[in-house]
């Protein structure tokens, strides 16, 4: 069992929570994840590591509340404990020696892309971070990402906060206008990352994406989790989940994501209505 | 007076029509008489070459002896000796090729029933024992060893006798390995691997899930910072294989250890389950090992209408254990052989891009094979007959045809040797690997192995990481 040191609403739907884990505190690194089950019976769903704090063996994690399992944990509530947690899993995402990088984030994928962004402002590296959400409502961690970029443009769906449009629009004209990044990171939903692909590849900017497809064990066991990258089959769990965007089969991904969309769906509403009643 | 019959006593089990649709355990096992007289058959050879067949080398005849007597605890006794798991091992080792190959008996009719004799005495003992089993007294000496399944157990468990201070970490959240994700209840039930657990929880050994070593913590941190003496890595195959043929990541592929994984581990077979499973109507397993059968009849389980196995050699060099074929068989899974699949066909709907049932598995392709020469390995290689490709109409396809190594411990070790397909090299009699105080045993070493070669590779290295602690 592993406790909840901490929780907090960062939006209606998106939620943060430090968990107590030593052994994963000390060793995740950005871009890594983890997998937890909230209860006995429960599934594993794979989370990626929105930070650490070793002393206190805590791991912080962001999720958006999508399905049954997230729901689940939303309820929780601080001294609580979850069933499992494993970690950290998957690569680290590589930045050795990089000197320039623009962060593309997209809603919770920002949770994702602030650690990596916070890891480059303290090796040096200039960071300009472009991050998109629906609306006003939904922005989150501006403050920490403010704090560890050098720029930060901040975009909404419809323009209720910072500059109306998708992510891509301020990223194409900064690289039309010159700026020379020796790399782009991106981090959100598929679709995002595959247009963030789209707009860095007449420039050649190498573009790493970090995917989170299905996964069980997420140790190079189930190969649920398989890509396909650059014509060749890989697993997201081991090989990843960092990959170079412009090899990934983006519309494969968002393919075999909806797998399990209808039962899913069905999972969530039994698990709120079963609240529901429990409330009444 | 033996009992000279020629045939085993034939094994109790669920109707076939009736088992096809449950979870629950095919085979019923023996009953009292019915061991006693198939234990009749055994003739207590002077040189009992059965041994010679096992790899953990069970005394066969002396505990068989003793359930020609009726002192079935006595049995037990007799096999935990030198095996830890015999309630397993009584289900799923491949006797026929083993023990039971080796039988007098089986010269002139069928061998001596030794696996269904081994499962009667262990079913016996779980059933009756009341003592626990006592915990040595402690050497005061640590030994990790990485892994749950067959191979880690039985090193842990002839390491915890001898008094050592055994944690076993395993990844999941649960202990057992394979034996709990790959083999389905109806052919070792999860009880069954539990009592086996805490047996070996009750002599002194520590199990730690949730802990990926290579990830959460390495060997060589285990080794020097954690003061473990000795690591034994039992940590299994690795990643599935599937055959790079167009139509592999359309939704409603599965490797077979996602498949199994869901439905075993994640009990996805359950009405209340939280963990999804395709429920296809019309599935095709690909390959012929025994990953394979229990893949087929856990899809028929699931509800299938129709499950077919398409291997590409012919039924007489099926891998899989004849048992499995055979219960396959009568559970109505059709056997397509000598096919070899080229492409997965997916439904694609041009007018509607956000068709739901855009990308998923609408039927394979497959082209005949006849055998040709046999190759390097004896078996007569398929070759495909041109102009022979045929369309299976299929909504699901299960991909089992094999794993090739898991790189997590290989890529965080540093001394530790893989040979070049990735299987960790070791030495034969001791297990020992290149990487001094780390032994490495099963399907880690071998690739996709039987349990019992995995028992007798972690009997085989704890006994030598016995003889590195204590000296010679």
């Amino acid at each position: 069992m592993y406790k909840i040191l901490t929780m907090k609403a960062l939006n209606p739907t998106v939620m943060q929570m430090e968990i107590e884990s030593p052994l994963v505190a000390r060793k995740a690194q950005p871009g890594q994840f983890i997998i937890l089950r909230v209860d006995e019976d429960g599934e594993r769903i794979p989370l990626t590591v929105a930070g650490t704090d070793a002393q206190r063996g805590a791991v912080k994690i962001i999720f958006q509340i999508v399905g049954a399992t997230t729901y689940q944990l939303s309820l929780k509530n601080e001294g609580e404990y979850i069933q499992d947690f494993v970690g950290p899993l998957g690569k680290p995402t590589e930045l050795e020696g990089l000197k320039k990088v623009a962060i593309v984030g997209g809603g919770v994928g920002c949770a994702i892309a602030l650690p990596i962004a916070e890891k480059l402002h303290e090796m040096g590296c200039e960071v300009h971070s472009y991050v998109g959400f629906r609306n006003k409502d939904l922005v989150i961690l501006e403050d920490e990402f403010s704090a560890a970029s050098d720029k930060l443009i901040m975009m909404t769906d419809d323009g209720s906060y910072g500059r109306k449009g998708v992510v891509t629009l301020p990223l194409q004209e900064a690289l039309e206008a010159g700026e020379a990044y020796d790399e782009v990171i991106t981090i959100g939903p598929l679709i995002m990352m595959k247009f963030v692909v789209a707009t860095t590849r007449p420039f050649g900017v190498k573009t790493t994406v970090s995917m989170n497809p299905i996964m069980i064990d997420g140790t190079g066991m189930c190969g649920g989790c398989r890509l396909t990258v650059g014509g060749k089959t890989k697993f997201a769990c081991v090989d990843g989940p960092d990959f170079d965007g412009f090899e990934v089969d983006f519309d494969e991904a968002m393919s075999r994501g909806a797998s399990y969309r209808d039962f899913e769906k069905h999972a969530y509403d039994e698990a709120c209505n079963l609240f529901k009643k429990e409330v009444q | 007076m033996p009992n000279m019959s020629l045939k085993k006593n034939p094994m109790p089990a669920q109707e076939p029509e009736v088992r096809a649709h449950n979870f629950k355990e095919v085979a019923l096992g023996y009953t009292a008489e019915q061991a006693i007289d198939e234990a009749n058959r055994c003739l207590n050879c002077k040189n009992p070459v059965c041994v010679k067949g096992c790899p953990v080398n069970v005394p066969i005849p002396q505990f068989i002896k003793k359930v020609q007597e009726g002192d079935f605890e006595g049995a037990y006794q007799v096999i935990s000796l030198t095996s830890s798991l015999p309630a397993v091992c009584g289900r799923v080792c491949p006797q026929e090729t083993q023990c039971e190959a080796k039988c007098i008996r089986g010269i002139k009719g069928e061998p001596v029933g030794i696996g269904r004799l081994e499962r009667f005495v262990a079913d016996y003992h779980n059933e009756h024992a009341t003592e626990a089993p006592v915990k040595p007294e402690s050497n005061g000496h640590k030994v990790a060893v990485v892994g749950s399944g067959p191979a880690g157990l039985t090193c842990a468990g002839d390491l915890a006798k001898k008094g050592y201070d055994v944690t076993v970490f395993e990844a999941f959240h649960l202990a057992g390995g394979v034996l709990v994700y790959g083999i389905p209840e109806f052919r070792l039930p999860k009880a069954i691997v539990q009592k086996e657990v805490d047996t070996l929880k009750a002599l002194g050994v520590k199990v730690e899930t949730n802990m990926v070593i290579g990830k959460t913590v390495t060997i060589d941190e285990l080794m020097e910072e954690f003061g473990f003496e000795a690591v034994f890595v039992g940590s299994g195959a690795g990643l599935p294989r599937f055959m790079r043929i167009p139509g592999e990541s359309l939704r409603g592929v599965y490797s077979a250890n996602e498949f199994l994984t869901r439905n075993n581990l994640m009990k996805a077979y359950k009405d209340n389950a939280t963990t999804p499973i395709l429920r296809a109507k019309k599935v095709a397993v690909v390959g012929g090992g025994n990953v394979a059968m229990d893949a087929a009849r856990t899809a028929l389980r699931l509800g299938a209408d129709e499950v077919s196995i398409v291997y590409r050699r012919s039924l007489e060099e099926l891998p899989a254990r004849a048992e499995e074929v055979e219960h396959a068989m009568e559970e109505g899974i059709q056997f397509r052989l000598l096919n070899n699949p080229v492409e997965i066909l997916g439904y694609n709907n041009p007018e509607d891009k956000r068709d739901p049932k855009n990308g998923t598995v609408v039927g394979m392709k497959c082209i005949k094979m006849e055998l040709g020469e046999p190759d390097a390995s004896g078996r007569r290689s398929p070759v495909e007959v041109p102009g022979s490709e045929f369309v299976m109409d299929v909504d699901c396809v299960i991909m089992s045809i094999g794993t090739s190594p898991n790189p997590l411990i290989k890529d965080t070790t540093a001394g530790l040797e893989v040979n070049r397909w990735g299987g960790i090299i070791v030495t034969e009699e001791t297990g020992a690997t290149t990487k001094p105080g780390v032994y490495a045993g099963g399907d880690a070493v071998t690739g996709a192995a039987t349990v019992i070669l995995a028992m007798g590779a972690g009997k085989t290295a704890a006994a030598a990481i016995d003889k590195q602690i204590m000296g010679e």
